[in-house]
């Protein structure tokens, strides 16, 4: 291995050593290049009239510019607008209620006097993150099947009327239930990445607090919840760079894809997929997803730009 | 942990006295074994359901407690065995195979840019955090899918597209980082082995914690897919579990649709028309591996949890 002394000069060259690496990584280069970079490429076709012809490449480049026009059509249809309102209305409750309920049992579970019981608890309420959301669509049809669920079965026995839960008479229900799956399926999540902090917290504050005569309530607000924030503040930036994106799943196969249920279902995943496949209308599908890409950057950027002028340390990047 | 046990004993008496009073912790033990229940009772009920005889469906709807249990989902599923079967091979398949694959290019990455003297690490970071704010978007990656990489209906197309996450990487490179010593490295190197070797033969075998961590990830987040089959797959031979979940409704909708045209007696139509109680079956055959697997993974999974957090 002589041959690598000899090349192995420190400085600007490369050494036999960084080419090794570079082999090394090459598979995940590549795979980075086609399943990330490529794709960008596509954000094009939102300004172009877009026709296949040949592969990916020959039909971008050969595609007319049409500038705004794919823009224009999308917030012309009221349905793309609805969508992105909607899509905003409901991450904005996920991202609240994403943080306020997991925080609080985080801090409830520390306090608890049985370990064994938080422990059981908090493997009970970690399942839901290991369903997908198919499956989970299939649990809440268990309950809430038309002629057959338990809620209908409930109903009856107490002699109020069925509901269709699936049909154009419970919309209005839809947003509770889509909010309290998605509240079932993150919050065991949450809390595991929560209650890692809380018990990382150094003991010795608290020691001091009690020493001080402070009550639990004044340790939680004052110790425990200050040194969470930046955690806290962390998966919210997360979160609002996201705020453009909804779980296809939750949205389109909880409901079973129904679409009486579409006024308050179709957040802009739904919208886009619906354009795409169903209508195969690739100009508007696609202006939408440039508009939600490009938004959801820049959410992300803003965001982590007001957090490092409140606070440089619990900047994200 | 170690550090911990010890300071208890000094702890105990502070942590006796310092404790949230009875009362609430009644309240809070009261509010936790409901939310464990919320979570674990619709597991439960559809495990109920499908053990319940379909006499007793259609008598009183599903119940925890039904009139009459049967094992006739079970053989109805067995009875769709071909599909079923197909499908469960696929399932395993892609979870395999998406494992090995992504396990390897993750940690390489990870490894390649864990070394402080690489000299492409700027590039590199930048490669692996760009795709974390920003993307190409549904359809982009549908045309590229479809018109560039042409692996629709394709074994690849369930596998490739779900292999590398930015989030994986930065997980086993702060790994590396912190558990993988310089020295160890250098003295593989005067013992003459090529980083290759030394990625291969020393590095990896001491981060089993690591690799088992983010080989969970992804083999759940595999087993679990369904998006990939349903945006690119039409050949029911590579149908994965999931999808065939995805697809039993579509089809019941469609023989419903169908009957209104083709003269079905009902009975007919009954017998084709997959019951209630089998659909259920499937649901357990694929949620049990889970829910009686994680509870024993959950620590690695918690502890990957924690390394992501620390800032990228």
């Amino acid at each position: 291995m002589a041959k690598v002394k000899k090349e192995k000069v420190r400085g600007k060259k490369f050494t036999f050593d960084d080419f090794e690496l570079i082999l090394l990584s090459l598979p995940t280069v590549i795979w980075y290049l086609v399943f990330s970079f490529i794709p960008l490429f596509g954000l094009l076709i939102a300004f172009k009239q877009w026709s296949l012809s040949g592969d990916f490449f020959t039909s971008l480049i050969q595609s007319d510019w049409v500038a705004f026009k794919n823009f224009e059509f999308l917030f012309m249809t009221s349905d793309a607008i609805r969508a992105l309102w909607l899509t905003i209305a409901y991450n904005v409750a996920f991202i609240i209620l994403g943080v306020v309920i997991p925080v609080t049992l985080a801090i409830m579970v520390s306090n608890l006097y049985s370990q064994k019981l938080g422990k059981v608890c908090q493997t009970a309420m970690f399942l839901p993150h290991f369903m997908s959301w198919i499956v989970a669509s299939y649990f809440l049809f268990a309950f809430m099947s038309p002629d057959k669920g338990l809620f209908n079965s409930a109903l009856t026995a107490l002699g109020l009327g069925k509901v269709d839960w699936y049909g154009e008479q419970a919309v209005g229900y839809w947003p509770i239930i889509l909010i309290i799956m998605n509240i079932w399926k993150t919050t065991g999540y949450g809390m595991v990445v929560y209650l890692a902090s809380i018990t990382g917290i150094d003991a010795t504050y608290y020691e001091a607090a009690v020493i001080d005569g402070a009550s639990k309530w004044q340790q939680t607000t004052k110790i425990t919840i200050p040194l969470l924030k930046q955690i806290m503040i962390i998966m919210s930036i997360m979160a609002i760079g996201r705020i453009f994106n909804s779980d296809f799943g939750l949205f389109y196969q909880v409901p079973k894809a129904t679409s009486q249920l579409y006024p308050v279902t179709m957040t802009l995943d739904v919208y886009i997929y619906n354009a795409l496949i169903a209508l195969g209308d690739v100009g508007m599908s696609s202006a939408a997803a440039f508009f939600q890409s490009i938004a959801g950057c820049i959410c992300i950027l803003i965001a982590n730009a007001i957090v490092t002028k409140i606070d440089r340390e619990s900047a994200f990047f | 942990m170690a550090k911990t046990k010890k300071e208890k004993p000094v702890l105990e008496g502070l942590a006796k006295f310092n404790r949230v009073s009875k009362p609430m912790n009644v309240l809070f033990s009261i509010i936790f074994i409901i939310a464990a229940l919320c979570c674990v009772i619709p597991l439960i009920f559809v495990i109920v359901i499908s053990l319940t005889d379909k006499t007793s469906i259609s008598a009183i709807g599903y119940s925890f407690f039904p009139q009459k249990w049967s094992l006739a989902a079970y053989g109805e599923l067995w009875n769709n065995r071909e599909q079923i079967i197909t499908s469960f091979l696929i399932s395993i398949v892609v979870t395999v195979g998406g494992t090995v694959l992504g396990l390897f290019l993750n940690a390489a990455m990870g490894y390649v840019l864990s070394r402080s003297s690489f000299k492409l690490k700027k590039l590199y970071t930048w490669l692996v955090f760009i795709p974390m704010v920003f993307n190409g978007g549904m359809v982009s990656m549908y045309l590229v899918i479809t018109q560039f990489l042409y692996i629709q209906d394709t074994l690849l197309v369930l596998i490739l597209p779900l292999a590398v996450a930015s989030f994986y990487v930065i997980i086993l490179r702060t790994f590396f980082q912190t558990t993988v010593p310089d020295s160890l490295i250098e003295s593989g190197k005067i013992d003459g082995a090529s980083q290759l070797r030394i990625f291969f033969q020393i590095v990896l075998p001491i981060s089993l914690p690591a690799l088992a961590t983010i080989g969970l990830f992804l083999s759940f987040a595999y087993w679990n897919d369904w998006w990939q089959a349903f945006m690119y797959i039409s050949n029911k031979d590579l149908w994965p579990l999931q999808y065939v979940l995805v697809q039993i409704d579509r089809q019941i909708q469609a023989m419903l649709d169908m009957s209104k045209y083709v003269a079905l007696s009902a009975a007919e139509l009954a017998d084709r028309i997959p019951t209630d109680g089998m659909k259920m079956a499937l649901v357990v055959v694929i949620v049990v591996p889970i829910a009686c697997s994680y509870p024993f993974f959950q620590k690695y999974f918690i502890s990957g949890l924690t390394i992501g957090a620390v800032k990228g």
